[in-house]
């Protein structure tokens, strides 16, 4: 090691480096692990029927962003993620602040969501098929149900972790119901919701897979049975890339956001 | 809540006459607490506390800690109700003005707003028109020194200043009353002495009448006009002391000269049996269960 210093702040620099430091080890380690993998792979440490290198991966991902197939299922996925959560994200709000702002609703929902909430998501997957019918009803149901629990559950406990003291000034001021709802109960509870739509949206994110593999015509989940069925692991191995950058994505989209309508919070 | 000549929160109780009735020449008092008494269960937290506060005048309430001073705020305030007696609040005919707005302890304003808006809470709520919004909040917080921080949220203020954000959100309502819950018990004592100060310079200009919460005896005699000093728990009235001293008040000052001297020993020597006695109730309490806190 060098010993060199540089002149300014020592901890700032040292808290620069830390930084670029986390950053690098952050790129590099699923580098290393692809590196590894490919390696492995070309020497026949691994079953490449099981296993195939990143190499040939990549190579039919190419052909399949050329075809055209890779980006429109990607996109029918996308769209029926984002119609799920706001299906389900937008009613779990309202009735998760409403639940944290007033004991009797709370005291009549609460024991419904306590006893539905453990259910497996994906054994509800038949219901909505038989419900919904075979078309994207039932997959945009699935997300939504995936997204609603987290968020309606956090919306709750957020509210009712809001500090008493601000509902006091609210009522000191004369704020009225549909004012504390927008001015305290909201913003109050809303680091709290943002952690339930995150949770709420990796949950949908598997909840669409799994949904697109029975009895659906497109999308990333529908990709990778097919791909089973013609035992084209590639392929599959294109389409669970393609979920994994998804989820990649949206969550440092999530985080951006989060820092966006939530100024007030510290870092 | 129609504007009338009177609000009254009358819960019928009977009258004794142990209180200390102002002269009624000046017509009308501001706030008229009539016999009041608050029970949580078993506990009497207020008792027989009957007192008429003047327009304009600077009311200090002391004692010792848990003898519901905060409660009998909180009644003021419309946050809690009484269990019987009453609290009449006068306000003008027509009046647009709210009746009361509160300091809290602690921190109260709210994290999710900037001090801009945090002082504006008490006008948007009411639907001021954004001039008069503008006017007012403008105008406290260049009282309070916040100008600068109008954009700031409060987790970027020291506790001094979050404490002037309140205080200017307070003012700028333009309530009737103000009610203050001991709020600058959190602040060390340099900051203490500069909002103190500041918040009579702020008094001065519109001469509001003023409910203060104290346990200290020194802010008291600072502040006031008059001090009501109650008992330990249950919190009654033990007596009523004035402050003559002539305003505009300096601080510094005022701790040479020997009426602060006497009138703070006046009231210390009254309070200490009452502090006495709550700490030897505290002290029989931590024997039993912990109790439920204010």
């Amino acid at each position: 090691m060098s010993t060199q210093t540089i002149a300014g702040s020592p901890e700032r620099s040292f808290a620069l480096s830390m930084r670029a430091r986390e950053r690098i080890l952050g790129i590099a380690s699923p580098i290393v692990l692809l590196v590894f993998w490919e390696v492995a792979a070309r020497l026949n440490f691994i079953d490449t029927r099981f296993f195939p290198a990143p190499s040939s991966v990549i190579a039919v991902m190419i052909d399949m962003l050329r075809s055209g197939e890779l980006i429109t299922n990607t996109l029918v996925s996308l769209r029926r993620l984002a119609l799920g959560t706001l299906i389900g994200g937008v009613p779990a709000l309202i009735l998760g602040i409403a639940m944290g702002l007033n004991r009797w609703v709370r005291a009549v929902f609460d024991p419904l969501v306590a006893a539905t909430y453990p259910i497996p998501k994906s054994a509800i997957l038949p219901l909505a098929l038989l419900i919904f019918g075979l078309g994207e009803g039932s997959k945009i149901f699935m997300v939504a149900i995936g997204v609603f629990f987290p968020v309606v559950i956090n919306a709750t406990t957020g509210v009712l972790e809001i500090n008493r003291i601000y509902l006091d000034v609210g009522r000191n001021y004369k704020a009225n119901r549909w004012n504390t709802f927008w001015t305290i109960a909201l913003p109050g509870a809303l680091p709290v919701i943002m952690t339930g739509f995150k949770l709420g949206i990796g949950i949908g994110l598997i909840l669409i897979a799994i949904a697109e593999m029975i009895g659906a015509k497109s999308g990333l989940g529908y990709m990778i049975w097919t791909a089973w069925e013609t035992f084209s692991v590639e392929q599959m191995y294109v389409g669970l890339f393609m979920i994994a950058i998804i989820g990649f994505v949206l969550s440092v989209l999530l985080n951006e956001l989060e820092r966006l309508i939530i100024p007030w919070k510290k870092d | 809540m129609s504007p009338s000549v009177t609000n009254l929160r009358t819960l019928g109780a009977p009258l004794t006459g142990t209180d200390d009735r102002q002269s009624a020449a000046n017509g009308r008092p501001a706030i008229r607490i009539n016999e009041l008494q608050k029970t949580f269960g078993r506990l009497v937290a207020i008792d027989q506390v009957s007192v008429d506060i003047e327009p304009g005048e600077f009311f200090m309430i002391v004692g010792p800690s848990g003898c519901g001073k905060t409660t009998l705020l909180r009644i003021l305030a419309g946050l809690e109700t009484a269990t019987s007696g009453s609290i009449e609040i006068d306000t003008p005919a027509g009046s647009e003005q709210p009746e009361n707005a509160m300091v809290f302890q602690g921190e109260s304003i709210f994290p999710w707003m900037t001090v801009w808006n945090n002082a504006a809470y008490g006008l948007r709520m009411r639907n001021a028109p954004a001039a008069l919004i503008k006017e007012r909040v403008g105008h406290y917080l260049d009282r309070t020194g916040l100008t600068r921080f109008a954009d700031y949220y409060p987790h970027q203020l020291s506790g001094g200043m979050k404490q002037r954000v309140s205080i200017a959100r307070a003012f700028a309502n333009d309530p009737e009353i103000l009610l203050m819950d001991e709020p600058f018990s959190a602040l060390d004592a340099q900051n203490k002495l500069l909002l103190q100060e500041e918040l009579l310079r702020i008094w001065d200009e519109q001469k509001k009448t003023v409910v203060f919460i104290t346990h200290s005896v020194d802010e008291a005699v600072y502040l006031g006009d008059r001090i009501m000093v109650m008992t330990a728990q249950p919190g009654r009235v033990k007596s009523f002391v004035r402050v003559p001293l002539p305003r505009p008040r300096n601080i510094i000052e005022l701790q040479k000269a020997p009426e602060f001297g006497a009138l703070v020993h006046r009231i210390w020597s009254g309070l200490r049996e009452e502090v006495q006695r709550a700490r030897e109730q505290e002290d029989a309490e931590a024997g039993h269960d912990s109790k439920d806190k204010e």
